[in-house]
């Protein structure tokens, strides 16, 4: 074990962790659209549209991440759009975590008592309202738990986009081990970040969930 | 379209990979459930030390990426000595990464046995090996069941990974394929499907053991029974 390897490799493995939390970050955001558009599809847009949200949500869910990934980094050429990596990488990304928080929204709307909105409808509110108003602000005060884990799940899924070359700190981590030949010290150093950032994102979980209990 | 030649001509490679992929799998559940339900053992004695260091151990593998951690386990660990053929390293890998999670998963099971059990099963005089082997685990299988073949599930798509350290499992082998023969997208395709199917049927299988555990369960003596009520509750 040599320290000073990692400390001169630091900087560029920060930065690297810069990229893949604004990788993981967009993902999620992408994922978070994602899962409610198919969640609300699949609740109120008919039988056609559960059975294509379950599709997808089968598909995105059983497939291994690694090669959702290569699919869509080989296939969007073939199609004519021809996307860098990184662009690749968080449709990848967010199509992945989109199948899992649609699951997450579901189950939270499930824990919205039925009477609610029931009560709503005799109220006579219109039916976006009932999502926007009642159904929705609850769901997501719910799934504040459920979603932060997603994103902690997401932040080391990102590892994976290495392969399609995008420069995040697992990649980074490569060449740099490569070029030094201390794989120990500097997959090590790797390590500790990635535990440093989720620690981050759970200890910031809980307190948005303490922020929310008191409203 | 996809050329089917090119499956003849690689099915023997193709074969041999998804072999490796189930030994991979296999064996890597297999060490993840003996050293998480070692691990889960250790964390009952009531010594601090030893509990925060098992407790540092789940939580460093359960917050870190298994390809960092396969990483250093195949290239870092030659640097301490450890030098691993990638298949060794695949597997090993996969099982320590399963080990934090199953250790979780039997601690929850664990917890949710009645202390009721356990007291009774004390004052009758029961050692605690007995007690573990007759009351326990009988109980904690019955309720993790469900939790256990998700994780088996998941560590089904997670040998894929060991592609990228070379182990010659399918997907390594499917992609020398592409390579050669630059039928990519088809490959990928298949890949995608053929992956979609295992983790399916290995879903499948597994909810038809939980039922059958379960079923095994209603049909049986009172202590079947009270293990119904354990399995409501957790």
């Amino acid at each position: 074990m040599k320290f000073s390897v990692i400390i001169d490799a630091l900087p560029h493995l920060l930065g690297a962790a810069v990229t893949t939390v604004w990788v993981s970050l967009l993902g999620v955001l992408l994922g978070q659209v994602i899962g409610l558009v198919v969640c609300v599809a699949r609740q109120s847009g008919g039988r056609a549209a559960d059975m294509a949200g379950g599709v997808y949500v089968s598909f995105f869910r059983g497939v291994p991440l690694l090669i959702q990934l290569l699919l869509i980094y080989y296939m969007l050429p073939l199609i004519g759009i021809d996307v860098p990596p990184l662009v690749a990488s968080i449709a990848a990304l967010g199509l992945a975590s989109g199948a899992y928080v649609s699951e997450i929204y579901r189950g939270a709307l499930n824990a919205v008592p039925h009477g609610q909105s029931e009560a709503a409808l005799a109220l006579g509110f219109p039916g976006s309202a009932i999502w926007t108003r009642i159904l929705l602000p609850q769901a997501f005060r719910i799934s504040v738990p459920a979603l932060v884990n997603e994103l902690i799940l997401l932040l080391k899924a990102s590892s994976l986009i290495s392969v399609v070359g995008v420069a995040e700190l697992t990649r980074t981590s490569q060449t740099i081990s490569a070029a030094n030949y201390r794989p120990l010290e500097i997959y090590l150093a790797a390590g500790v970040i990635y535990l440093a950032i989720n620690g981050a994102l759970a200890l910031f979980g809980t307190l948005v969930e303490r922020r929310l209990q008191q409203a | 379209m996809l050329d089917f030649t090119l499956l003849v001509q690689y099915g023997p490679a193709l074969l041999r990979g998804f072999g490796v992929t189930i030994l991979c799998w296999g064996a890597g559940c297999l060490i993840g459930m003996v050293l998480g339900f070692v691990l889960m053992l250790l964390r009952q004695i009531p010594v601090k030390p030893l509990r925060w260091v098992i407790r540092a151990y789940i939580e460093v593998i359960r917050g870190t990426p298994f390809l960092i951690q396969l990483f250093l386990l195949y290239s870092g660990g030659p640097s301490i000595g450890l030098r691993l053929e990638a298949t060794a390293a695949g597997i090993l890998g996969l099982g320590i990464y399963g080990s934090a999670y199953f250790a979780e998963i039997f601690r929850a099971g664990y917890q949710a046995v009645p202390k009721g059990q356990v007291e009774a099963a004390l004052s009758l005089g029961m050692s605690y090996g007995s007690i573990l082997r007759r009351v326990i685990v009988p109980a904690m299988l019955v309720s993790t069941i469900p939790a256990i073949v998700n994780m088996m599930a998941i560590l089904t798509k997670e040998t894929v990974v060991l592609s990228i350290i070379t182990v010659p499992e399918l997907m390594y082998e499917m992609q020398t394929m592409a390579a050669e023969t630059f039928a990519t997208f088809e490959t990928i395709v298949g890949m995608a499907l053929f992956y979609w199917l295992l983790v399916e049927v290995v879903s499948r299988l597994g909810r038809r053991l939980e039922a059958r555990v379960t079923r095994f369960l209603t049909h049986a003596s009172p202590q079947g029974s009270s293990t119904q009520t354990a399995t409501a509750r957790a």
